[in-house]
């Protein structure tokens, strides 16, 4: 796999903002669609945002990734050091929140991928990685 | 900090979301519009949001949030103009805007208000 990669520190709203547009940029360059656009930039503000709140920020990676197909994609990877996620299953549940929000952050961003992993441990952090391809 | 501007229009507000918007943005787009629903007595709330590339889960809930408070201080709110990818991805997100009006364009929304309005004028004429 080639890879080209980029990195976003995620410390205020102004960033969250800032990763979306980066994402968009990424995604135009590799020739999305609008509606492939719109799905990863969606998935990448909801994944920044719980960054920002739960995880008391981090950063972002963006990478254009290619596959033994020669199919290109964009690997969006968010990171923090803050308190982890104690059931990522229950997490992951539509209509499931812990910061007052609609709860469907980490499960929309899952919808939104073709891929989609998730590490947490309580007191570590967590990193997701999605994946959109072309 | 920058503020979302709010246009009245006769007895409506309209509200042109052009910028990506940032979450306090957001935030205080919801509490300058209700204090605008009261000053200016307005029945009305449009929203058009034809300039917003995505719509996330918490712009969806900001929303829901301006619709159930202008219901709240008696107005009626429409959002207008989303983008068809916009659409899309919100639906797959699992989120459908419920209790939130929308209509193609301004026109429509205009048109839309101001039906409901007089539905609502009527309906409280015929219990007098």
């Amino acid at each position: 796999m080639l890879s080209d990669s980029k990195l976003l520190p995620i410390r205020s709203d102004q960033d969250v903002v800032r990763v979306r547009q980066a994402v968009r940029g990424c995604s135009t360059h590799l020739g999305f669609s609008l509606v492939a656009q719109t799905k990863i930039v969606t998935a990448a503000s909801e994944l920044a945002r719980n960054t920002l709140t739960h995880g008391g920020g981090g950063e972002a990676r963006l990478e254009l990734i290619v596959d033994d197909a020669r199919r290109a994609g964009l690997r969006l990877t968010f990171e923090d050091r803050g308190p982890g996620i104690a059931d990522v299953q229950l997490a992951l549940r539509d209509g499931y929140t812990t910061g007052g929000g609609l709860g469907l952050g980490l499960g929309g961003a899952r919808k939104l991928s073709h891929d989609f992993q998730i590490w947490s441990q309580p007191g570590a952090g967590t990193r997701v990685t999605i994946t959109r391809w072309k | 900090m920058d503020r979302v501007p709010i246009l009245k229009l006769g007895d409506c507000l309209l509200v042109t979301v052009q910028v990506d918007m940032h979450d306090q943005l957001a935030l205080a787009l919801q509490e300058d519009l209700t204090q605008r629903i009261v000053s200016s007595r307005s029945r009305g709330v449009l929203i058009d949001i034809s300039g917003l590339e995505m719509v996330d889960s918490f712009i969806g809930r900001m929303l829901g949030n301006i619709a159930a408070m202008s219901r709240v201080l008696d107005a009626r709110t429409v959002v207008v103009g989303m983008q068809p990818a916009v659409a899309i991805t919100l639906v797959e997100l699992g989120l459908s805007l419920p209790g939130i009006r929308t209509a193609l364009n301004v026109d429509a929304g205009l048109a839309l208000l101001r039906e409901t309005l007089q539905a609502g004028l009527a309906g409280y004429a015929q219990r007098l």
